[in-house]
């Protein structure tokens, strides 16, 4: 019952959903953008947006660049 | 202040108004703090950064809370090797909320950080057709630039020099001949170091010149951010008001007559043809 999130393996959050996940990562659903299986999951749909196992997801956000 | 711009002269681009030609990156500081004073010293109105894989111990970075509101958000899709990846870039940059804007950089060459036009080609047509504002970043090519025109880009990037090496205009006789022949603006983008390069670029008609290493690695990066602005409005300024010829022979700035004891006005010596 894991996913890959940005390479490493993690537990399914519960419930298993995007919002959760982040919530478990710490991390502010504002700054970031998630990608499940190859695609991207709209900010507004991260509750509604459920997780299976082996789910791959990536999880971005900017950084300094030119 | 002696940096104002023509009132009315503005750079267009995805249907924005621009005074300030100086775009800024965000990459290299040492304290990203700098960079609300980095902004307002320079006067630029565009900015970019980078989108990469949240560090999950240490949390996403705070970049975008450095911001000022007024900027336009110049998202690059660095770290694309293949023009799919670049696609896929921008669209995770746009689904951030933070416009529509794409500077696309495709580099497969991690030694020489030199980007692939024709990849880049193709990623200009696919994301200009979904709607993106395209500034692809070049080799100052004329056919590459041509093929960038034809796919949608809103305006081109050419290299001055390779990628954060500070080197200046290396490239200005290709730049020029870009500038001579496309319709869009030319930015230099890469390479330029020192506020006097970016001003040449601008006396030659670049449209703007995008500035990152050399202000992020400056002593004083504020300072160097300042005098960057005021180079470009300079440059600007300069080539708006038409650069006299060049010449090969001497041309004496002063007349060659009237001078003191002289008979009938004759100058003293003859002056070579």
């Amino acid at each position: 019952m894991t996913l890959t999130v940005n390479g490493s393996t993690r537990p399914l959050p519960r419930p298993a959903n995007v919002a959760a996940l982040l919530r478990d990562c710490g991390l502010d659903p504002a700054v970031v953008v998630v990608e499940r299986n190859g695609t991207i999951v709209p900010g507004a749909d991260y509750a509604a947006t459920p997780l299976e196992p082996g789910d791959t997801l990536e999880i971005l956000s900017f950084v300094g660049g030119g | 202040m002696t940096t104002t711009p023509e009132p009315d002269d503005f750079l267009e681009i995805g249907g924005t108004r621009l005074q300030s030609r100086l775009f800024v990156g965000t990459g290299k500081f040492g304290d990203d703090a700098l960079i609300p004073a980095v902004c307002e010293a320079s006067g630029a109105q565009v900015i970019t950064m980078a989108l990469r894989r949240v560090d999950l111990d240490a949390g996403p970075a705070n970049l975008m809370g450095h911001i000022p509101a007024h900027m336009v958000r110049l998202p690059n899709t660095s770290g694309a090797r293949t023009a799919d990846e670049a696609v896929r870039i921008a669209r995770l940059a746009r689904a951030m909320g933070c416009g529509h804007w794409i500077k696309i950089e495709v580099v497969a060459d991690s030694r020489h950080l030199l980007p692939d036009g024709y990849a880049t080609a193709r990623a200009t047509e696919t994301l200009a057709r979904e709607g993106f504002v395209v500034l692809p970043y070049m080799n100052p090519d004329l056919y590459v630039a041509r093929s960038l025109a034809d796919a949608g880009a809103a305006a081109v990037m050419p290299l001055g020099a390779p990628i954060g090496t500070n080197r200046g205009l290396r490239t200005r006789e290709m730049i020029a001949v870009l500038i001579e022949d496309l319709a869009l603006p030319v930015i230099v983008d890469a390479g330029i170091g020192r506020p006097s390069q970016a001003c040449e670029a601008m006396e030659m008609g670049a449209a703007a010149c995008l500035v990152n290493t050399a202000i992020a690695t400056a002593a004083d990066p504020v300072g160097m951010a300042r005098a960057f602005g005021r180079a470009v409005a300079a440059g600007r300024e300069a080539f708006l008001s038409g650069p006299g010829a060049v010449r090969a022979r001497a041309s004496a700035s002063s007349p060659l007559t009237g001078f003191l004891g002289q008979d009938g006005g004759r100058a003293p010596q003859e002056v070579a043809p």
